[in-house]
């Protein structure tokens, strides 16, 4: 049985997320549906000014004939599905330890900064959230800030400022190391180690 | 069959059981907190941890396959550790209010503190505190208590089939909920109370009324619907505290519904202590003599056959019986016991009866249901149709309501009968397909107006689609009245049927009615007879009365009970009743007297042994009868369009008894409209 507590609000996918949902469906067998959960959860996020709303969850939960509370234990156990909503830019610091030992207080003071809030809130005109999170998975690139669907790696105080600024303005800097000089998570100064590798492929190295 | 030694103890177990299962079959006690029989595995609590020769670590023996050659060890010391490790970090955050909490004494986790607790607590961080959940009114919550073995989810996603529960969060913030904070909307919902290990989910109206141990445990049998389920009545003093089930493997398993549960209260009020006596149009308090009086001097004059006698759905034999007695001596031969004007006769037992058995849908592969709603009438049968709706096709005739279950609706009048049994439709070839199918006749089929003709083709699409052989029988009539089976037994059927009862009382045709127990028919329509009522309370029956002979309920008497499968069962009495009530039967007894025809027993042996001696039938105790399949029942004819509809409305509001219950009615008022019926999104199929 599934009671709704959905009121006036209403979600419903747009056409085009809609035939991306049945793409993803298409994927299991048609008794197995549930197990689209979690991309289609992820895209009505996306959708619903990056939040997951009751009216979400009943939406998928019935697109998926699952019970509710099925879609609540997944959206409550992942923290990538925001409960509540956000401003438009979600900017989320890692403070774990690699990223701090790398200067990540830094990283969080510039962002207070900048924003005026703290961690979990959103500035008053709703432009901006600051989200502290668990490891971002980047450590080599330590410290890093997660936006959008990009990462800003090798940050530092003033670097983060300038990429706060540039959001504001309605620019997005290129994601990927601020303040090296370095491709991705290749070493600094350019490689160290096989040199010689010809990645040509059929190459006689 | 695999072999493992346990303890050195050489055991061979079913392929597919598992450890913990092979070390019972040792005789090895293996604690544990979420794994129930029942339920499906889920291996969170890690509290059976045991040793496996050539394991690295000890394994969860609920969740491991008993292998062949595995060799377990439950007592050696790395398992006496390990089992302490977990049972410290299941306390971590448990917070020790054991002397205020209902659970105590009968807690899971305090009697496996005891035997496999390690040293004092080291525990010395801030314990954690969930918020209060609300579950509906039949459930306390303190979730700070809860432990998380999730048996109350699996117990909704599985048993009751309302997925309401589930674990929100996780770590150290897992909780477990409802969706939203919406009520857990099944008439099943108690249960999670007994599969609770902990004190998280309580008993919300017993809530700090008693301590077990003061308790004095009776094992009797339910009336509150027509399965005769197992329980058993806790009692302080002369005051029946709560219901708990018996394990019955063949009726109710371990289960019962709320109705059995929690209409406990409603033995408190509303009861009738002293018999009373209509005069000037007012009830008075009497004497019994006044009232034996007052009956006698009514049937002086008053022919046998203006007598009528109805009795009701809570009755036991005994009362029954000798209700028939005293109004045989009258010379009545209006007898009667179908109070919802159901059509089926006396004459063939397989008639009315649930001849597949109720632990007998377990074999079936295909159901038709017509005029019922099952979750309403017997809500712990439904769990085994939900069993059945994941082997085989159920439709339904009649109604359309969510049992929780899919269902295929065939239609809501007569005609989807009839087009069945010409063979036309999809569900046909699911009956056809069947190997054991099986039909089952609800209230609302058999009490409709063309009742007769209903079971008529019932009948008739039992012989068609294979529903009789030498060893199965799939025609089932679903009783909601505990008495109903018993009563039919007894012949308390009269040819005209109820309402030629209820005209002739209108007609003055009949002067003088006898109800035991009657409630739930039109009794205004009785306004012009002199009516006498025997009863425990005093609900629609005292209406219209005009003598009121105060019975007891069906805690306070012995009494035998006939369940819808034909099942003898007898009950025990808990208490006694109160005020100037007595036994039924003596009353019956003691009224026979005054009259002059004198019933010939003084003891409840005696009245047993010549009941017994009329109906041999009734002395085989918890055994389903094998009844013989008739040529035919029911009545051809024409079929109106009336559309079948479905006899129970209100699943908390069925009795005299959970009229009279205040829990009963916030039930009622908790799940009441859209909430309760809201659509079922059935996702088990």
């Amino acid at each position: 049985m599934n009671i709704s507590v959905r009121n006036a609000e209403t979600f419903e996918f747009t056409p085009e997320n809609l035939t991306w949902a049945a793409g993803q469906l298409a994927k299991y067998p048609a008794s197995r549906k549930q197990s689209a959960v979690m991309p289609l959860l992820t895209k009505a996020q996306e959708q619903n000014n990056g939040w997951v709303s009751v009216p979400v969850m009943e939406y998928i939960a019935d697109m998926l004939e699952m019970p509710y509370i099925r879609v609540q234990e997944v959206v409550t156990f992942y923290t990538m599905y925001r409960q509540k909503p956000v401003g438009k830019h979600v900017i989320e610091v890692c403070t774990t330890t690699p990223c701090w030992l790398r200067g990540s207080d830094d990283v969080v003071a510039a962002c207070k900064d900048e924003l005026g809030i703290g961690f979990g809130e959103t500035t008053a005109d709703g432009e901006f959230t600051l989200l502290e999170v668990e490891c971002a998975g980047a450590c080599v690139n330590a410290p890093v800030i997660a936006y959008k669907e990009n990462y800003y790696e090798d940050l530092d105080n003033d670097s983060t400022r300038k990429f706060i600024k540039a959001i504001k303005n309605g620019d997005i800097i290129a994601p990927g190391p601020q303040t090296t000089d370095r491709h991705k998570s290749a070493p600094e100064g350019g490689p160290t180690t096989l040199k010689e590798f010809c990645a040509t492929p059929g190459g006689d190295s | 069959m695999p072999t493992l030694k346990i303890d050195g103890i050489e055991v061979e177990v079913e392929g597919g059981a598992t450890v913990l299962q092979a070390c019972e079959a040792a005789g090895i006690e293996i604690p544990r907190f979420c794994f129930h029989e029942r339920l499906s595995i889920s291996g969170n609590c890690r509290m059976c941890l045991v040793e496996m020769e050539k394991a690295p670590k000890l394994i969860a023996s609920c969740a491991m396959p008993a292998g062949e050659g595995m060799i377990i060890h439950t007592n050696s010391d790395k398992v006496k550790r390990g089992r302490e490790g977990v049972l410290e970090f299941t306390l971590m955050n448990h917070p020790l209010d054991c002397p205020v909490c209902d659970q105590g004494g009968e807690c899971d986790l305090q009697d496996q503190y005891i035997a496999y607790s390690g040293d004092d607590a080291r525990y010395e961080d801030e314990r954690r505190i969930v918020a209060k959940e609300d579950f509906g009114p039949l459930v306390k919550t303190v979730m700070t208590r809860c432990i998380h073995c999730t048996r109350c989810v699996r117990f909704a996603d599985e048993i009751a089939g309302v997925p309401a529960l589930g674990g929100i969060g996780r770590g150290d913030h897992m909780e477990i909920t409802t969706y939203q904070e919406q009520p857990f909307a099944s008439e099943l919902s108690g249960n999670v109370v007994d599969l609770c290990p902990v004190g998280a989910l309580t008993n919300k109206p017993y809530a700090f009324s008693a301590r077990p141990w003061e308790l004095k445990s009776t094992e009797t049998i339910d009336v509150h619907d027509a399965m005769g389920s197992s329980i058993r009545a806790d009692a302080r003093g002369r005051e029946v505290m709560r219901f708990l089930p018996r394990v019955h493997e063949d009726v109710n398993e371990e289960w019962i519904s709320d109705k059995t549960r929690q209409a406990v209260d409603g033995l408190k009020y509303n009861r009738l202590d002293q018999p009373y006596i209509r005069k000037g149009g007012k009830m008075q308090p009497a004497s019994w003599e006044e009232a034996f009086e007052a009956i006698s001097a009514k049937l002086k004059g008053v022919k046998g056959d203006k007598v009528a006698g109805i009795v009701g759905d809570l009755c036991d034999l005994e009362s029954m019986y000798a209700f028939k007695g005293l109004l045989n001596d009258l010379g009545s031969s209006a007898l009667e016991c179908r109070q919802d004007g159901a059509k089926y006769g006396g004459r063939h037992r397989a008639g009315y009866l649930f001849n597949t058995s109720i632990s007998g849908i377990d074999e079936a592969d295909a159901c038709l249901l017509v005029g019922t709603n099952p979750r309403k009438e017997a809500a712990v049968l439904n769990i085994r149709l939900r069993y059945l709706a994941k082997r085989g096709a159920i439709a339904s005739v009649g109604a359309v309501e969510n049992l929780s279950y899919p269902v295929e609706h065939l239609g809501d009048t007569v005609q989807a009968l009839e087009n069945l049994l010409a063979g036309k439709g999809k569900f046909t070839k699911a009956l056809k397909a069947a190997k054991k199918p099986m039909i089952i006749l609800g209230g609302g089929a058999v009490s409709h107006p063309d009742g007769a003709v209903i079971l008529k083709l019932a009948h008739d699409i039992a012989d068609k689609y294979g529903m009789i052989s030498a060893d199965w029988n799939g025609f089932n009539v679903l009783h909601h009245a505990a008495s109903r089976v018993g009563a039919m037994d007894l012949g308390l059927v009269s040819d005209k049927g109820m309402n030629g009862i209820l005209d002739g009382a209108e007609k003055g045709d009949i002067k003088l009615v006898f109800n035991l127990g009657v409630d739930e028919i039109d009794l205004s329509r009785l306004e012009k007879a002199f009516v006498i009522y025997q009863g425990s309370h005093g609900d629609e029956g005292v209406k219209y009365a005009d003598v009121i002979l105060p019975g007891v309920a069906y805690t306070e008497k012995p009494g035998t009970y006939i369940n819808m499968e034909g099942r003898v069962q007898k009950a025990q009495r808990v208490i006694f009743g109160p005020g100037e009530a007595r036994d039924d039967w003596t009353i019956l007894r003691a009224l026979s007297e005054k009259l002059g025809s004198t019933l010939p027993y003084d003891t409840i042996a005696q009245l047993r042994e010549k009941m017994q001696a009329d109906y041999p039938h009734f002395s085989n105790i918890d055994q389903v009868p094998n009844e013989d399949w008739p040529k035919s029942f029911g009545v051809a004819g024409k079929t109106s369009d009336v559309p079948i509809a479905n006899l129970i409305d209100d699943f908390y509001q069925t009795n005299p008894i959970a009229r009279s219950s205040k829990v009963m009615a916030e039930c009622r008022q908790a799940y009441e409209g859209a909430k309760f019926e809201a659509e079922a999104m059935v996702t088990n199929g």
